[in-house]
């Protein structure tokens, strides 16, 4: 379970978080919406501890990230996360961009981990490019190699940064299908997202953002149907 | 014009290519080695590290290189009690005196790549070291290289003020030959024509390393 109790970020003087609390239960698929600016990478951010939170805790797992004695390498194994513009290493293949952090951060043999890699790579449809370089991949085509590169650590948890925001439109629907089926198959996710319908369809709970606080949280019908605050309701005057 | 006079001479200058290379390969090693290491503490978030490589920069810099050679051969003996050999003096030197730029060319390159790597890198687990050499290191060479290779030319060439404190490399050879014969020109520019060459040939390399470099883009 991830349990955020309490945070607060502030990039020098500008806050951006304000105590935020929430908890995502194992299974749990959370969408989180918000402007532009509101704080929702930010907030994702501070799970991975890729950002460290000014004030508050973040838990996982019963584990407090923001406690120095944490192992956080140990905690960032076990939540995958990917971003808006992929982040794949240039100079590695598909195949070794899925093999690499399991090899260095878990000591499996090389053996094993090309055998996970083969299968993910299958899994997102992409079993034909294990040897291309990411530059001959198309965005659609890197970000599911991004999702399998994050899967290949047999993460619990998975983050997802605005994974579709930076694609095609003809490349959006590729990489939600492959979240869609993780989604279907129990990972945990929380997915900040522009992808209304997306939301809608696949999360249990979406959390909406808004100058960042945490305004509203519902299950996907309450929330786009009968909104309860104004914040939300402009916003989605402006998205749907 | 006189090269008549020197033509048995040459084998001897040539000779000095040898010392030269040698010379200039082992301070590259050494200076490519302790710049990587002076670009780390440049970009760590350690006070004292950061504070010693600027310092560090800022004194091999500042100082011409055929001071910090003199400083490094006649005076290591008093200071330190070791009687350090030309050749030992002119490798310290230059891998110090060297160290200091490629440490900037790397710290540069470092930098220019996408902190996006540095996240997924960390995103995954893998911790600064391995990150550092696996990800982030072989991205920024890759950048810099053009760079590099500039500063090994240079180092080729800069390497000619060992023969003042007597390394027999390619000028130096060229000077006593000069001095041996009282003819200047013919010698000289022998040495003139061995340095185009080994810088042309290094250029050549450096391009063709480039090249397969690019080729995995
Ligand atoms: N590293 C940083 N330094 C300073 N300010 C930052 C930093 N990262 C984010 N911010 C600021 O924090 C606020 C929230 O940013 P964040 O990226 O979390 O928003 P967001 O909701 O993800 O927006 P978007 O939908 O555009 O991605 C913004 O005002 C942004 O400018
Ligand atoms: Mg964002």
């Amino acid at each position: 379970m991830i349990k955020v109790d309490n945070l607060s970020k502030s990039f020098g003087s500008l806050k951006v978080l304000h105590n935020i609390s929430m908890e995502i239960n194992k299974g749990d698929v959370v969408a989180i919406v918000g402007p532009s600016g509101s704080g929702k990478s930010t907030l994702l951010r501070c799970v991975n501890l890729l950002e460290v939170p000014t004030e508050g805790k973040v838990w996982i797992d019963g584990q407090n990230l923001t406690d120095p004695k944490t192992n956080i390498m140990h905690v960032r194994a076990k939540i995958g996360m990917v971003f808006q513009h992929f982040h794949l290493f240039p100079h590695k293949t598909a195949l070794e961009n899925l093999t690499y952090a399991p090899m260095k951060v878990k000591g499996l043999s090389k053996g094993e981990a090309v055998s996970t890699a083969r299968n993910l790579l299958k899994k997102v449809g992409l079993e034909e490019k294990e040897n291309e370089y990411p530059n001959r991949l198309s965005g659609g085509q890197k970000q599911r190699v991004a999702i399998a590169r994050a899967l290949a650590m047999e993460p619990e948890y998975m983050l997802f940064d605005e994974p579709t925001s930076a694609l095609d439109p003809e490349m959006v629907k590729e990489v939600l299908d492959v979240m869609k089926s993780l989604a279907g198959s129990g990972m945990t996710m929380a997915i900040v997202t522009h992808e209304m319908g997306f939301a809608r369809e696949v999360a249990d709970r979406v959390c909406f953002l808004d100058g960042g606080a945490l305004v509203e949280q519902a299950p996907p019908k309450e929330f786009f149907q009968s909104p309860r605050t104004d914040r939300a309701k402009a916003f989605l005057e402006k998205v749907l | 014009m006189g090269f008549s006079q020197i033509y048995d001479s040459i084998p001897y200058i040539l000779y000095g290519i040898w010392v030269t290379l040698q010379f200039v390969s082992v301070s590259a090693v050494f200076g490519f080695i302790w710049g990587i290491i002076l670009a780390l503490f440049k970009i760590s978030r350690v006070t004292f590290l950061t504070g010693f490589a600027d310092a560090y920069t800022f004194i091999f810099r500042g100082v011409p290189l055929i001071l910090q050679l003199a400083i490094i051969y006649f005076a290591t003996p008093q200071v330190v009690g070791y009687d350090i050999t030309a050749f030992q003096a002119g490798v310290l030197a230059f891998s110090l005196h060297s160290g200091a730029y490629i440490s900037e060319i790397i710290r540069a390159g470092i930098l220019a790549v996408d902190k996006g790597q540095t996240e997924a890198a960390q995103a995954l687990g893998v911790s600064y070291r391995p990150m550092m050499k696996d990800i982030i290191l072989p991205q920024a060479m890759k950048n810099i290289l053009p760079a590099l290779m500039n500063e090994f030319i240079t180092l080729t060439k800069e390497s000619a003020i060992v023969s003042t404190i007597g390394v027999l490399d390619i000028m130096r050879r060229a000077q006593i030959v000069a001095a041996d014969k009282f003819l200047y020109f013919p010698p000289l520019i022998t040495a003139a024509v061995i340095y185009l060459i080994l810088v042309t040939i290094l250029t050549l390399l450096g391009r063709a390393v480039e090249r397969r470099m690019r080729r995995s883009d």
